[in-house]
């Protein structure tokens, strides 16, 4: 325990736990929290690859078709795909969770949580489907 | 259906002991038995120095929680024959010091609940002569989820956040001061927010969401957290606003 906790003096023989260095292994939902922290850090590496995307591209052909072939090669596909997996870790544990964050009333009726949850994940197909027709298409 | 089980209660005694042990009890096996009648079987048959705290035995007084199983559960609660094959694992409620066997410190706790006026703050007391102050329905639903709770600090064990950052005023604190704040009759909302937007306060808040799935009383202490962060933020960006609320 850390300074700051403020506990009735004189009991010295109080006993005190430290919290262990794994206590995120001791459920399943520590350490689904733990991920779902640390997924940001995926987000994090998106987030700079596009912006590292646009900075080639306003450099000319040439950097960007570097660029590209720097996001082919095998090592940043694994990593890539390793992001992937936590970015749509993070949407949907994140989704899951917004009714609970969010409290939106209609009519005076608390909007059932499936509906903010389904409203979430609907918002998302249609953004996507919008990406993948520009892409496509374009 | 199995004549006993065993329980494995968690034994601190200061004067004897560094650090808590187990000792294993071996109590009739009933169908309507919760864990808590077991530390009473325990208590009145077999070892007398046991210690541990209830009250009400029926969900209302919230002294009975303990950890069963790793799992913070209101003991009076917690039906033997929903433990599984036994030992079960009876120790004190988690992250707090303990001060004998399963009896912990509850002062840190009281110290936060004070702190965060979980009464209603009026600017001016109304006369009594002008009556009572009025509420709808609708007003009363807006809070009274939250005022379900019993204190029964079941949320603080069940937060990692607390029991790595002792200072977290915590899951139930918060979960009352938004229940005051809700309150129609209430004008305390700037007081308790200085409160809960320090350091200790909402933000140390990571949304873990166990104290939700702890609460006896369904009280969803995370939820009153998040949305006390949407009315903290927002607050914040007013203040930025030239003509903001200061």
């Amino acid at each position: 325990m850390s300074a700051g906790a403020h506990y009735t003096p004189y009991h010295p023989k109080w006993y005190r736990r430290r919290v262990s260095v794994w206590w995120w292994l001791e459920s399943r939902s520590y350490t689904g929290f733990v991920l779902r922290e640390l997924s940001s850090v995926a987000v994090a590496f998106f987030a700079v690859v596009l912006v590292a995307l646009l900075r080639a591209l306003a450099r000319g052909p040439e950097a960007y078709a570097r660029f590209q072939a720097l996001l082919a090669s095998p090592l940043v596909l694994a990593l890539s795909a390793v992001a992937f997996l936590f970015v749509v870790f993070h949407a949907v544990t994140w989704f899951n969770l917004a009714p609970t964050a969010m409290v939106v009333r209609l009519r005076g009726k608390r909007v059932p949580d499936a509906v903010i949850v389904g409203s979430n994940y609907l918002a998302w197909a249609l953004l996507s489907a919008a990406v993948a027709f520009i892409l496509l298409k374009g | 259906m199995p004549q006993t089980v065993a329980l494995s209660v968690a034994r601190y005694r200061p004067e004897e002991e560094a650090e808590p042990v187990f000792q294993d009890y071996e109590v009739p096996f009933r169908k309507d038995w919760v864990v808590l009648d077991a530390l009473n079987y325990i208590k009145d048959r077999l070892d007398g120095s046991l210690s541990f705290r209830w009250s009400c035995r029926m969900g209302v007084c919230g002294s009975c929680g303990m950890m069963v199983n790793g799992q913070p559960k209101l003991t009076c609660a917690a039906f033997l024959s929903d433990q599984g094959q036994g030992p079960i694992r009876v120790e004190p409620l988690r992250f707090f010091p303990v001060i004998r066997d399963l009896v912990v410190d509850i002062t840190d706790f009281m110290r936060k609940l004070k702190k965060v006026k979980p009464w209603i703050v009026r600017e001016r007391d109304k006369p009594l002569a002008e009556g009572e102050h009025l509420q709808t329905p609708d007003q009363l639903d807006a809070f009274k989820q939250f005022s379900m709770c019993i204190n029964c600090m079941l949320c603080y064990s069940a937060c990692p956040i607390y029991g790595l950052e002792p200072g977290f005023i915590g899951p139930a604190a918060i979960a009352l001061a938004q229940r005051y704040n809700m309150d129609s009759r209430d004008q305390g909302a700037r007081e308790r927010l200085e409160i809960l937007s320090e350091h200790d306060g909402i933000w140390q808040c990571t949304f873990v969401g166990e104290c939700t799935k702890a609460c006896p009383k369904h009280v969803d202490p995370a939820g009153a957290i998040q949305q006390y962060k949407l009315t903290s933020a927002a607050h914040w960006f007013k203040t930025l606003l030239p003509l903001g609320s200061r």
